[in-house]
């Protein structure tokens, strides 16, 4: 990846340029400001609304997606900083129109209520699997603590997170 | 909320972001993580006509034991202090308190470089360097130099760094023997919020989180302790010469108290380590 990003244009804006960001392992060129960021990039220019917009100011995590396979805000991400990095939104997680175990879990276990902070939840949890922080509720609630549910369905998040961690078999 | 127009300068090394720097001056600003810049541009208090990435600049992401201290790359990630374990190992406090910096997604893109010269004397790591007595590294065009973490930090916003000076390593003393206790204590309402007031504690070095505009020693209790205080007769001194703000979460008064409680439990925890 650092020769590809060695190999790009060096300077843009601040008019908007061509960019192409590698979206759910697609390429994905588009004509953006370096103004915008990652979250309005996703939803208002590339049509994939599934990330939300809470705060746009990084304290909610609704915008929650995972930059080279760590979970982080896209709202507090330029877009034209991801060039040449992966990005993987909600919309990447299913394969085949196969919901992910985790999407699964969290209709299971009604996890949410109105829904609107439900991909950001998800995209954190299956990353805090990953990063195994989810031995006991006590550390789900700490590594899940980036992502507010206004609707508090937080005991129910929790309850998906343990079903998909048991069924994965430990942490 | 969207920033005001800008033009976008990806740098690939240290050199680069310096050239770029004299290119642009004043007019341009460097973009660590972002996590304090871009929501002050999203609310235009800040209104840079260039950014100069820095993302690119891995040669200064690193942790470091170099003889006598540990070095520390500006572009270290909170998630990579947190989870080294080098620091783990030297530097306890400096893994605990770069793991108790907002939240994950935070952690994961914010730098220890970013934090501190943003100069928020609500954050975590400027108080937590000067306990530790590090010197921070700063290049401009003129070379490097060192600068004392007690004279870095100049008010809400502000430090010693040239505008066109990039701030390149933080270099930590390795505790001596003898010092090695540290606390880090950190009230907030809730897990992702600054502190309405902190206190790191490394040996008998006691700083505090928001308890003036900038990070500041605790005199009253680091001298108390020297003349062979307890940790509660020295704590009571811990809102001496501090000018703690007044906003939604607390009053003056309220932090002050909030001080005293901290250093108290800082320095028993320290104690026992
Ligand atoms: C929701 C949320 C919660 C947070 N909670 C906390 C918390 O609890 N505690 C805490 O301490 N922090 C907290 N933060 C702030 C976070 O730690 C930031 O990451 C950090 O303060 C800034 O680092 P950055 O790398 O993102 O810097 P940036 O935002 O990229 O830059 C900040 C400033 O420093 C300058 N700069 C950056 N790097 C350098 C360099 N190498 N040399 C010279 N200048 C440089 C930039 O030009 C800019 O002016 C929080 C942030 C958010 C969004
Ligand atoms: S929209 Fe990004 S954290 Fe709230
Ligand atoms: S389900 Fe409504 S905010 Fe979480």
């Amino acid at each position: 990846m650092d020769g590809e990003i060695a190999a790009l244009p060096a300077e843009r804006g601040p008019s908007a340029q061509a960019v192409t960001l590698t979206i759910n392992g697609e390429p994905r060129p588009l004509r953006i400001e370096p103004r915008v960021s990652l979250l309005d990039a996703l939803r208002e220019h590339l049509g994939l609304t599934g990330s939300k917009k809470g705060c746009d100011q990084g304290t909610c995590g609704a915008c929650t997606v995972w930059v080279d396979g760590r979970r982080a805000l896209a709202c507090l991400t330029l877009a034209v900083t991801c060039e040449g990095h992966e990005v993987t939104t909600i919309e990447g997680l299913s394969a085949g129109g196969e919901l992910h175990p985790m999407q699964a879990a969290f209709i299971d276990k009604d996890a949410f209520q109105c829904g609107y902070c439900t991909p950001g939840q998800i995209m954190s949890a299956v990353a805090l699997l990953d990063e195994g922080h989810a031995a006991d509720d006590g550390q789900i609630r700490e590594w899940m603590s980036g992502n507010i549910c206004r609707c508090a369905a937080y005991p129910n998040i929790r309850a998906a997170i343990r079903a998909v961690r048991d069924a994965a078999g430990g942490e | 909320m969207i920033p005001a127009p800008f033009s976008y300068r990806r740098a690939g090394s240290v050199a680069e972001a310096l050239d770029l720097c004299t290119e642009y001056g004043e007019d341009a600003k460097f973009l660590a993580g972002g996590h304090s810049l871009l929501p002050l541009m999203k609310l235009r208090l800040a209104m840079p006509e260039v950014l100069i990435d820095l993302g690119p600049v891995r040669e200064l992401s690193y942790v470091r034991e170099e003889d006598g201290h540990i070095a520390i790359g500006a572009l270290t990630r909170h998630h990579d202090l947190e989870h080294s374990e080098m620091l783990a190992r030297v530097l306890p406090l400096l893994a605990h308190a770069a793991g108790q910096v907002g939240d994950p997604q935070v952690r994961h893109r914010g730098t220890i470089g970013g934090s501190l010269a943003h100069s928020d004397p609500a954050s975590d790591l400027p108080a937590t360097v000067l306990a530790l007595d590090a010197t921070l590294v700063a290049r401009g065009p003129a070379g490097s130099r060192e600068i004392a973490a007690a004279d870095f930090f100049q008010g809400l916003f502000e430090t010693e760094l040239e505008p066109d000076e990039l701030l390149t390593e933080i270099r930590v003393p390795v505790p001596a023997a003898g010092a090695a206790g540290w606390s880090f204590q950190k009230f907030t309402k809730r897990a992702i919020d600054w502190a309405i007031v902190g206190v790191a504690v490394q040996g008998s070095a006691v700083a505090l989180v928001n308890m003036a505009g900038t990070p500041v020693r605790a005199a009253g209790v680091e001298a108390a302790l020297a003349g062979g205080a307890t940790p509660a007769e020295a704590a009571a001194h811990a809102a001496e010469g501090t000018s703690p703000a007044d906003d939604i979460n607390a009053s003056p008064a309220y932090r002050e108290h909030l001080a005293r409680v901290l250093v108290e439990r800082a320095l028993l925890e320290a104690q026992s380590v």
